[in-house]
């Protein structure tokens, strides 16, 4: 079995510190030979502008050369191609291929397949797991630790992939978290329950505000979306509850940062950007190093 | 007792395999399951018989066929109360139930129709988290389902 990179679920502590560590040594110095006279495909068969561009830029600042396509519509896929027979084909030409899809299970499953190894960059609402890595390594650099922080989630807790994959994976460091969520959006039981059988200790709320917020060390935002309420008088009511703005950020810790996945529509106010809790375009860019220290990482190569 | 009664139904068997007490419904499922239409041995298929305990019930008598704990472990899933007969010499020697395995290797379809195994030509694979409550959870998608809630595939 070739060393692929699915899932957060099955990292242990160490390997999570690690990979940090190795992000840390890339954002040093991030231009690098490590990859010369490699080929790395990204295979987007579900189109994703910024986790493409992310790899790709990862790829390229360490000397290998990318392959591959950007849409699913411009591939053989189109052509009814099986999922198998496309890495069949690529991976006699790459030496790693990142993929995403808009099917669950497709990266677990072309790693079983593949004889390189596979970096999943999404699978449908499953996975997203370098997402989650560039989480913990923007929570590691700006706290210096990851272990026993305030770690409040605000918004869409309900089919937010980002937000259950950083759950998941915050289950070595004794997190306190704080679920804050309209009630259509709530945390999902089966959380609820990951985190009892786990020891994490969280708190939930429905309301958002100054007060709510004031121990937070970590402010991860999500964003409501009007297609997820089935009850339109609902989100209408909360639609503007679950929005930051600067002046909530007064009495809040001055190591509190602000996360965000992005693309942000209008959940953080545009004057909390000027703020220096803001974090979530740095937080983008430590996806390159992540990234970087993922490739190696699968590729087996010292750094 | 109404086992005797069945007996009288249908032949007795030598050597092999007696399932008895199936629901009717399932025998046809069960048949397919344990792949008899791939045998060469004699295979006797009671159906709607008459049973005091289960209504109608099924019964299928398999000639010169043991089946492996693997085998009969696709049967967790549908029939998971049926027991199995070994037959030797015209005597039960064994009676055999349906163990719910860890995992289950294309017995079953995701629920999920999102799940790569339910768009490609694959077979599934489940782990099965909580065998009191028969909770499976896809290898792929990793969507935890019931298993009274899952197809056959």
């Amino acid at each position: 079995m070739t060393k692929s990179f699915v899932t957060i679920a099955d990292l242990s502590k160490e390997k999570i510190m690690s990979l940090l560590e190795a992000a840390a040594r890339f954002e040093e110095n991030p231009n690098r030979k490590t990859l010369d006279g490699k080929v790395i495909a990204t295979l987007f068969f579900e189109p994703s502008t910024r986790t493409r561009l992310s790899f790709e830029t990862a790829v390229n600042r360490l000397s290998g050369r990318v392959i591959g396509f950007s849409d699913a519509a411009t591939s053989s896929s189109s052509k009814g191609e099986s999922l198998k027979d496309t890495i069949m084909m690529v991976s006699n030409y790459a030496d790693l291929i990142v993929m995403r899809h808009y099917l669950e299970g497709a990266a677990r499953y072309a790693s079983e397949i593949s004889p390189v190894p596979i970096i999943n960059a999404g699978d449908g609402a499953n996975q997203h797991p370098s997402q989650t890595m560039l989480d913990l390594y923007s929570i590691y650099k700006t706290q210096g630790t990851l272990e026993n922080l305030n770690i409040y989630l605000v918004g869409d807790l309900k089919y937010g992939r980002t937000v259950h994959s950083l759950l998941m994976a915050m289950r070595h460091f004794n997190p306190n978290f704080h679920f804050i969520a309209p009630k259509e959006l709530a945390m999902p039981n089966e959380y609820k329950l990951y985190c009892k059988e786990h020891g994490i200790n969280y708190v939930e709320h429905t309301d958002f505000t100054e007060e709510t917020i004031a121990d937070a060390d970590i402010l991860y935002m999500t964003r409501v979306q009007r297609e997820r309420f089935t009850d339109l008088m609902e989100y209408e009511r909360v639609k503007d509850v679950y929005i930051l703005k600067a002046d909530m950020l007064k009495g809040t810790r001055d190591n509190l940062r602000i996360l965000h996945p992005l693309p942000r529509v209008n959940e953080i106010a545009t004057d909390v950007d000027e703020s220096p809790k803001a974090y979530y375009f740095q937080q983008a860019k430590n996806g390159l190093y992540i990234r970087e220290a993922l490739i190696c990482d699968c590729l087996g190569l010292e750094i | 007792m109404t086992n005797k009664k069945t007996e009288l139904l249908v032949a007795a068997l030598e050597n092999g395999t007696v399932i008895d007490h199936i629901p009717s419904e399932l025998v046809f499922t069960i048949a397919s399951l344990l792949e008899l239409d791939k045998l060469s041995s004699s295979v006797t298929i009671g159906y709607n018989l008459q049973s005091s305990k289960l209504g109608k019930k099924g019964i299928i008598k398999v000639a010169d066929k043991f089946f492996s704990d693997e085998e009969i472990s696709r049967l967790a899933i549908v029939a998971p109360n049926v027991v199995l007969n070994v037959i030797r010499n015209f005597d039960v020697v064994e009676k055999k139930e349906v163990i719910i395995p860890d995992e289950l290797h294309g017995i079953v379809r995701c629920g999920n129709p999102k799940c790569i195994t339910n768009n490609e030509p694959m077979s599934t694979y489940f782990h099965v988290i909580d065998k009191q409550a028969g909770t499976l959870k896809c290898h792929y998608c990793e969507k935890e389902q019931n298993k009274d809630k899952v197809k056959l595939v």
